[in-house]
């Protein structure tokens, strides 16, 4: 620990370890870029919302989704040659039941398809509240759900994470594919909104 | 016994933070840090659980006040050094 100074300034302290990180021959420069172009080319939630609105389109693609997140976002080639590098479980919202997704641990998310997750999903207070008291954290986000609806909250961990196929929202017959994954928002995908 | 990273159901942390603008990164060196742990874990010098234990594994007050990407700095700092590698 003899280097580990807390009142040296972060951004210091992040490049003396890139620096012997790097000197080590841990990594390249070449390798750290490629995380970050990684993150901004393919990590989006536009993915997410792609795979939901293929779910309303296509009941057999959402069979699918429901029973196999990962082959079903392999469809897509999401998460590449290899797929994704977890478990995805797709969880399904339907009339009476919410699902919510937290991480009370740490901040697992799937990434790749919901794009870096939203600061306030790595929060003390989401993480700890998320599970004691969903229905008033929701009521945060400014949902408020149907009477006696059920809240379902789904805890991910490294191995295993979920998204929220959010309900198809009424008068939305007329629209395509892409139209469909328009309305998805990110949010919906975590199950802080309702779609 | 639970470690402190365990805070499901607990009480005292306040309102959800939903100030969130939608960037991945409120400063480079947040970026780079994200960038460090990824390509580290992908050459196989740790892995994902060994990663989470040393952010687990921080003193209390450190874990509570620091930022997200400060706990991160401060694991990989701790367990390359641990593992001999730097």
């Amino acid at each position: 620990m003899s280097e580990h100074h807390q009142d040296v300034p972060i951004a210091v302290r992040v490049r003396q370890l890139e620096e012997r990180v790097t000197g080590a021959g841990l990594v390249t420069d070449a390798d750290l870029d490629g995380v970050l172009s990684r993150l901004y080319a393919d990590a989006s939630p536009v993915n997410g919302a792609r795979m939901v609105a293929r779910a309303w389109a296509d009941p057999a693609y959402r069979q699918r989704l429901l029973a196999d997140g990962n082959a079903a976002a392999a469809e897509f080639g999401f998460g590449g040659a290899d797929g994704l590098s977890y478990r995805l479980a797709v969880v399904a919202n339907e009339p009476g039941l919410h699902n919510l997704i937290v991480c009370t641990l740490c901040s697992c998310y799937p990434v790749s398809l919901l794009g870096p997750s939203p600061s306030w999903y790595k929060s003390l207070a989401y993480r700890s509240r998320a599970v004691r008291e969903p229905a008033t954290v929701l009521s945060e986000f400014g949902l408020t759900l149907p009477e006696g609806t059920q809240i379902a909250v789904w805890d991910a961990s490294a191995e295993s994470r979920y998204m929220v196929l959010p309900l198809r929202p009424a008068g939305t017959g007329h629209l395509s594919e892409v139209g469909l994954a328009a309305l998805v928002t990110r949010n919906g995908l975590i199950g802080t909104a309702s779609v | 016994m639970s470690r402190v990273h365990d805070v499901g159901g607990q009480s005292g942390f306040g309102p959800v933070p939903l100030d969130d603008d939608g960037l991945p990164f409120h400063a480079d060196w947040q970026a780079r840090v994200y960038a460090l742990s990824g390509a580290l874990r992908s050459r196989g010098h740790f892995n994902t659980d060994e990663f989470r234990d040393a952010i687990e594994s921080l003193p209390v007050q450190q874990y509570l006040s620091q930022s997200y990407y400060e706990r991160w700095l401060a694991a990989m700092e701790n367990l390359l050094t641990a593992k001999g590698l730097i």
